[in-house]
């Protein structure tokens, strides 16, 4: 059984008892726990069910690598599915449960699917399920999405907040090991920034589990001494519980600060802190993650990495069992041997694929009585939801029994594997060392930055040095050339450490040498995704030969740890079945993030009301207070309609309409565009911009423009105005004045650059308030300050001056065809502005009218609309308006691109009226008009659509608007409007302005 | 060809599944084809594919850089669906869409199409008119699709939230029988099928130059030597400039980078696609468990294949707000796909000044989708020398005359 | 996530304070121009992999734009110049010259 020591631990605070549950049981750890080694110690192994045979599985390591021991923790809006238990830290009140079985962890329904492997070999699924062909849609998929997955789907909103955090330093150090201490001693003493983090809570790595010594006293020593100098520098952060989770280009970098998931829910402040980081240089510490071993029931609950079981002793007094084998090909291995013993604990064997056992730590092993069996492997473990025995055989062999062990663990390390992530996110490549069989980064190929020069610096076991001598060394050397290349000079002394003499690992990829087929079915490679020694081996019979081809077809490293534990074991399988050597077959490739990051965090508080700020008229809150139905338009909210008491939407619309027409209506139109032209070749400029003559427009008049892309098609419209000789105010429509403004600074700035012009976006500057409707002139007169009559003020012409002492600029132009002022006013007196005009207006009947109620007047008129009448493919001659297009202008952006022959094709659907014969017969948004045939293909033909359609309360008629084959020439003629429900409406082409074609409503 | 089925399957069981065959042959290079496609993605593999299975043409050689579906077809977020705007658009996308109905059962290889239903959220007053439009469009298209209800939309995926509050759903494009496939599963079922009829398919080969004798193409240069040919086919996404420039003609496409992620998996909780046009997102749930989350692209020139952070931060942000859960999930795994864009964001599949020489690039985010479609429409440019319905509108010709197929205009972009 | 130096202010920019604008030093063709010329203008684009000349803007910065040279394989950043010259400045061009030996140089 698992259980806590007596003594030991160096995490733990054996004086704090926490409680926590799982599955429903009421269990204590300590304070310094984690999840994984207080259900240790619980004497809990089996942890949870693997994805496609729903076999027992067993905490496997003690850091963020395991696949096997993933929990949801927390309930309701703190509900997260999938927490490594090593990686969760025990608190006061921790609610867990184990996943993906049914109905229990003990006994899971699904794992009838292990009873039959043969059936499910690799790439099975492609090869079956297809017939009858409705079977996959209803019977298998159901049948296989719903046995995968792992945690459950949270259903809570999210009750925790979560925050950004951006630092700029010259040096970030990933790892807390010795390594990474070193180096940030050294990077710190050169005078550089440096940020130095740290995914768990300790800092010195394995260095102190395994007892290293350092200057001749124990690591943690030094530990101690250097991190208090560290601390002691200004320039140097330290940061614990944070990952470094992504490099990407040109030094950038993302850490992951895990603020109070150690101390439960409810806390004050955010749960984690994303850092987004620029460096200069990174310096990998990482370390090195070990390797499984494949041997068959590898998978058995009570197999665990050799380094993760002394972990558990060392830093919480937890052993895995009473009794464990030991199986390594490497002398790293004995540690845990010799750890085990050193804790009372019983080691039946040692097994050793190799034959000679000279290095230190084996005869230590030897002397220490343990027994030790060289050229051995193990058989294959049996059990089933935990490790009874296992059979040893000769690694030369076929597995053949020579004895049978009982024990209920087994520790097995195959080598270290550095932790190159970080390393490769950003394109660092790697080589393969044959000697210590493992891949490790080439620093001739590193990741480049901006300037070309490598940024990343691996450095310590994490570039491949495994024992600590060489680990300073490295690591020293790392500091200095990071500082180096960050502009600083660094100097540093390597401190002394020793390490055992060591004999060279031996390559073993499959235990025994001639495993049968029945052993290599049972042997794993990827303990969450059920990938088998098997599965690898049939990938390659069938051709799937390259390294994303058998990931791919065997799921291999594709689970939640992404192959830390199983791809190199994986690799090398592939490659023994290709006979082939392991760096000709490669490595698939590293993607951020290192290891899974919230979603939360990537958010921060970017949610909610801060998800996308909304972008405000001066008239907001009044609009807000007094019943605007909002409707977002580009970054804005206007009001759809003003709902008063009781209304529905198309009530309140039909009374804005018939009010503005019939007495006076009142439209914060603030969100329109206004941009500056100004210099003395503003003029030609504003001639290139407009497809109209601009440059002759008359200071102290107005004129209605178009904008098109050099490809020819209508992208803006608006009211141009001449504020002087050498100054335009150019309209915009509401979500186009950052765009054309930009666009205008492109071709000033790129093309014209010597044009002496420059341009202002003023769009917040000004409150533009429109007065609408046949009593709009009383409304200004009563106002007073300037003299609004006809006379004064005719149509198309603005003024300067002072209405009711607010300084304001009226403009006589008309989107509704009625009597109309758009008058701007300083942003600052918007709301004063518009309260005058509502309370002088109160006599006049005013009232403020929404968006809907200014299309559908614009509509009656037969005025287009950006974004309705225009889509990106109209050009400005289909919708019949030629004469906004200056014959006279050499050049205009657009000009070119309308001569083309699709341009000039007689066939384009162009601009008409559709008024339906049925009068309340509204044509729906964005249907097509059919001419009853049908193509070759079996399309109905199209010959035209609506753009505009509406119920006009003025005309109690339906009225549209649309784009319709030689249309101009067919007035008159009826044609079909099929809908979706399958009626048909029929309409009649005509003349787009339904109402007051003389335009005598608004020329008074 | 040993079928797969079943019983394949059981008779394999018991013993070890050692009588499996390789997927496809790995032969070397003959001295000519009748055809040499160069790209053995879904594209060119499907290309060679209805050559075979529509003309009876097999004397075809598929080349390939590196390995076969290692492109955007393995690095996609496997969303198919067919409810384009414009004609030619829906044409061949509706195509591609009916060919993955049946295509598990064409190939004999089980590529998982699952029509689980595609929705494209409406969230504003414009995306409703566009999407009503849309539908308009398809209806007479003999696309099906309907504009929903916010309603509807919440019984179709419960874990959304309709409400906003910067941007509330106000109803959504629904394609029923839209929805996903095994994207490995469509470039390897492909390869088996061509395999079978005798074709070629070289991997690891990589065309360094084109022959031509007057004005025609007479070969390929290759690392494996020259091969002679009647008929080339380039269809390699990407690197379809590099080969243009062989063939000694240019092309309106650019290539940048597109944002992909997947979260770690979790139970079933969404059957459903969802595309958010508004705020660039779309997300649907593998039948492995993750959430696969598309967003937006880099804007300029790259070929790295990395992932951008910044990007995907905007989409899951904007995902979040959609889709509260997904707060408390996390992200395994991001990554970028390199695209190659048109001037009018559509494809092209046409001839080219170069005799013989057909081309097909120019998916930008809408490949996958397309693959059986794309496949069919070049297998009958390049049996029959022009084009036919299918890809008439998609020539080269028409960046000179203007006439584009913009499909920008229903949904801002379209993946 | 790029790292531009903006040559006007100076500032050594995030990507997400800049926009991007494609190739640069591409030639405007307007009114009159023949249909290659003016089909050359809009789409055709060389897209290398390797060195490309490109256009950013500074757009929540100073606002100008500048132009880049950035290698498409790498994304290495050979430097920024004045957004308002017809080609590259010959300095910079020596310079990327030196890096890549193979480089076909700068064509218009």
């Amino acid at each position: 059984m698992s259980t806590r020591l007596q003594n030991g631990g160096r995490l733990i605070d054996r004086t704090k008892q926490i409680e926590f549950t799982w599955n429903g049981k009421r269990l204590q750890g300590f304070q310094g726990d984690t999840l994984a080694s207080a259900l240790l110690a619980n004497n809990q192994m089996l942890v949870g069910r693997s994805f496609k045979y729903h076999r027992p599985r067993g905490i496997v390591a003690a850091g963020p690598e395991e696949p096997n021991a993933l929990m949801g923790t927390g309930v309701d809006g703190h509900f997260e599915p999938n927490q490594r238990a090593t990686t969760t830290e025990l608190y006061q009140g921790l609610t867990s449960h184990s996943q993906n079985h049914w109905p229990s962890l003990e006994i899971d329904i699904g794992a009838l699917n292990s009873k039959l492997p043969r059936f499910f070999p690799a790439g099975f699924y492609y090869k079956t399920f297809m017939y009858p062909r409705a079977a996959w849609k209803h019977v298998f998929e159901p049948i296989i999405r719903k046995s995968a997955g792992l945690g459950k789907a949270p259903t809570h909103k999210d009750e925790d907040t979560y925050e950004y955090f951006y630092a700029h330093v010259d040096i970030m150090i990933v790892g807390g090991g010795i390594a990474g201490l070193a180096a940030a001693l050294t990077a710190g003493k050169s005078g550089a920034s440096v940020l130095l983090m740290e995914q768990g809570v300790s800092f010195g790595g394995r260095a102190i589990t395994d007892g290293v010594e350092i200057d001749g006293k124990p690591a943690a020593t030094w530990v101690k001494a250097t991190l208090a100098a560290l601390k002691k520098m200004p320039n140097v952060q330290i940061r614990t519980r944070m990952m470094g989770a992504g490099v990407y280009d040109h030094g950038y970098a993302l850490g992951y600060e895990r603020l109070t998931d150690h101390l439960g829910p409810n806390q004050n402040g955010p749960r984690h802190r994303l850092w987004r980081i620029r460096t200069k240089r990174i310096v990998t510490a990482t370390g090195a993650i070990e390797r499984p071993l494949s041997f068959a029931g590898n998978d058995i609950p009570g197999v665990m990495l050799a380094g993760s079981l002394r972990d558990y002793i060392a830093d919480y007094g937890v052993s895995a069992g009473d009794r464990t084998v030991v199986v390594t090909n490497n002398d790293d291995g004995y540690r845990t041997a010799i750890a085990l013993h050193e804790a009372g604990l019983n080691v039946p064997c040692i097994i050793d694929p190799r034959g000679d056992l000279d290095g230190e730590l084996p005869q230590k092993a030897i002397a220490l009585g343990i027994r030790v069996e060289n050229k051995s492997a193990i058989g294959k473990v049996k059990g089933g939801k935990r490790v009874e025995s296992v059979t040893l055989c000769a690694q030369a062999g076929e597995g053949g029994t020579l004895e049978e062990i009982k024990c209920d663990a087994v520790a097995m390390s195959g080598g270290w594997s550095p932790v190159v992530h970080l390393w490769s996110h950003c394109g660092g490549k790697l080589n393969w060392d044959t000697d210590l069989a493992m891949f490790r980064p080439d620093p001739s190929r590193p990741p480049l930055g901006a300037d070309g020069t490598g940024f990343v610096i691996a450095t310590g076991t994490a570039n491949g040095h495994l024992y600590s001598a060489s680990v300073l060394k490295d690591a020293i050397a790392a500091g200095k050339q990071a500082a180096k290349d960050a502009g600083f000079k660094a100097t540093g002394t390597v401190p002394k450490a020793s390490d055992e003499k060591a004999a060279p690992i031996a390559a073993v990829w499959s235990m025994p040498q001639g495993a049968t087929y029945d052993l290599k079915s049972k042997t794993f490679l990827d303990y969450q995704n059920d990938v088998k020694v098997s599965d690898v081996r049939l990938a390659a019979q069938e051709g799937f030969t390259s390294v994303e081809h058998a990931k791919r077809y065997t799921t291999l490293g594709m689970a939640t740890d992404q192959g830390k534990l199983s791809n190199i074991n994986g690799l090398a399988v592939l490659a023994d079945s290709l006979n082939k050597e392991i760096p000709q077959v490669g490595t698939t490739t590293f993607r951020p993030p290192y290891h899974p990051i919230s979603f939360g965090a990537i958010v921060g508080d970017a949610r909610g009301e801060l998800f996308k700020p909304i972008r405000k008229s001066p008239i907001h809150q009044w609009i807000d207070d007094n019943g605007g139905d909002w409707e977002p338009v580009a970054d804005w909210r206007r009001p759809y309609c003003y709902k008063q008491q009781g209304e529905t939407v198309e009530q309140a619309v039909t009374r804005e309409i018939l009010n503005t027409r019939e007495n006076c209506g009142l439209l914060d139109a603030s969100t329109l565009g206004k941009i500056i032209v100004k210099g003395p070749d503003a003029g030609k400029f504003m001639d290139m911009m407009y497809t109209n003559m601009m440059s002759t427009l008359k200071v102290g008049f107005c004129r209605y423009g178009l904008m098109c892309t050099e490809n020819g098609f209508l992208s803006d419209d608006g009211v141009v105005a001449r504020l002087s000789e050498n100054t335009y105010l150019c309209h915009t429509t509401s979500g186009g004045s950052d765009r054309i403004h930009a666009w205008m600074e492109e071709w000033l700035q790129t093309e014209w650059w010597d044009w002496k012009v420059y341009t202002a976006n003023v769009t917040e500057q000004y409150a533009q308030i429109a007065i609408v409707g046949p009593n709009a002139r009383k409304v200004l007169e009563k106002l007073g300050g300037m003299d609004v009559s006809p006379e004064a003020l005719p149509f198309m012409q603005f003024r300067d001056g002072k209405i009711g002492g607010i300084q304001a600029r009226p403009f006589r132009i008309s989107f509704s065809g009625e009597l109309s002022y758009e008058i701007a006013v300083p942003a600052s007196q918007g709301q004063a502005f518009w309260d005058m005009c509502m309370e002088a207006g109160a006599e006049f009947g005013m009232q403020p009218y929404g968006t809907e109620c200014l299309h559908v007047m614009r509509a009656e008129k037969g005025f287009i609309m950006i974004g309705d009448e225009t889509d990106g493919t109209v050009i400005p001659q289909d919708l019949g308006l030629n004469w906004a297009i200056s014959k006279k202008k050499e050049d205009f952006l657009g000009k070119r691109a309308q001569q083309r022959s699709h341009m000039t094709d007689s066939k384009r659907w162009k601009l008409v009226g559709l008024k339906p014969v049925d009068p309340q017969a509204v044509i729906p948004d964005g249907a097509y008009a059919t001419d009853g045939t049908t193509r070759p293909n079996g399309v109905k033909n199209m010959i035209g659509r609506v753009t505009s359609t509406y119920f006009s309360p003025t005309l109690n008629h339906a009225i549209a608007m649309g784009l319709v084959e030689h249309g101009p020439d067919r007035m008159g003629e009826v044609i079909d409007f099929p809908t979706i429900g399958g009626d048909i409406i029929k309409a009649e082409i005509c003349d787009p302005v339904f109402l007051d074609k003389e335009g005598a409503r608004q020329n008074v | 060809m040993k079928r797969y089925s079943a019983f394949a399957i059981a008779r394999e069981a018991f013993r070890h599944h050692a009588g499996w065959e390789r997927a496809w042959r790995s032969p070397e290079p003959k001295s000519e084809y009748d055809v040499i496609i160069v790209g053995a993605g879904g594209h060119g593999l499907a290309t060679a594919y209805y050559l075979g299975k529509n003309f009876g043409i097999t004397n075809v050689a598929v080349i390939e850089k590196g390995w076969l579906g290692g492109g955007n077809t393995g690095r996609n977020t496997t969303i198919i669906r067919s409810n384009y705007l414009q004609d030619p658009s829906a044409a061949i996308y509706e195509k591609a869409r009916s060919l993955y109905e049946t295509m598990s059962q064409d190939l004999n290889y089980n590529v998982m199409f699952s029509p689980r239903g595609v929705m494209m959220l409406a969230q504003t007053q414009a995306e409703i008119r566009g999407y009503q439009r849309t539908a308009h469009a398809n209806n007479l298209q003999g696309v099906t699709t309907e504009f929903i209800t916010p309603e509807r939309v919440k019984e179709l995926c419960p874990i959304i939230e309709l409400g906003g509050p910067r941007y509330p759903v106000l109803g959504a494009l629904w394609q029923p029988r839209g929805g996903t496939a095994r994207h490995d599963a469509v470039a390897w079922g492909y390869a088996r099928a061509c395999s079978d009829m005798g074709m070629d398919i070289i991997q690891q080969c990589e065309v360094t130059g084109i022959d031509q004798s007057r004005g025609k193409v007479t070969g390929v240069q290759t690392t494996k030597g020259a091969i002679k040919t009647k008929k080339l086919a380039i269809i390699v996404a990407g690197n379809s400039g590099d080969l243009a420039k062989m063939g000694g003609f240019r092309l309106p496409v650019e290539s940048i980078s597109l944002q992909a992620l997947v979260s770690e998996p979790i139970k079933p909780c969404m059957d459903v696609v969802i595309m958010a046009n508004t705020v660039h997102g779309y997300m649907s749930q593998s039948d492995k468990g993750e959430m696969v989350i598309g967003g937006g692209t880099d804007g300029y020139n790259n070929f790295t294949q990395r992932g951008s952070y910044h990007h995907l931060e905007e989409t899951v942000r904007a995902l979040i707000e959609t889709f509260p859960m997904v707060s408390r999930l996390k992200m395994l795994r991001h990554w970028g796909g390199i695209i190659d864009i048109t001037g009018d964001r559509s494809p092209i599949i046409s001839k080219t000044p170069l005799g013989n020489c057909f081309i097909n690039c120019g998916w930008g985010t809408g490949g996958f989708k397309a693959i059986p479609g794309s496949g069919w429409a070049m297998a009958e440019l390049v049996a029959g020398g022009e084009p036919r319905e299918l890809a008439s509108a998609f020539g080269l010709e028409r960046y000179q005359e203007g006439r584009f197929i913009d499909e920008s205009v229903a949904a801002g972009v379209a993946h | 996530m790029l790292l531009l130096t903006c040559p006007y202010c100076g500032v050594e920019a995030d990507e997400t304070e800049l926009t991007p604008g494609g190739e640069a030093h591409i030639t405007r063709h307007g009114a009159g121009a023949n249909d290659d010329d003016f089909e050359t203008y809009l789409f055709m684009r060389k897209n290398p992999k390797g060195v490309h000349f490109e256009r950013w803007r500074h757009a929540f910065g100073c606002g100008k734009w500048f132009h880049a040279a950035r290698c498409t394989m790498t994304l290495e950043v050979f430097g920024t110049y004045s957004g308002q010259t017809f080609e590259p400045p010959k300095t910079l061009i020596n310079k990327i010259k030196k890096k890549r030996p193979d480089w076909e140089g700068f064509v218009k």
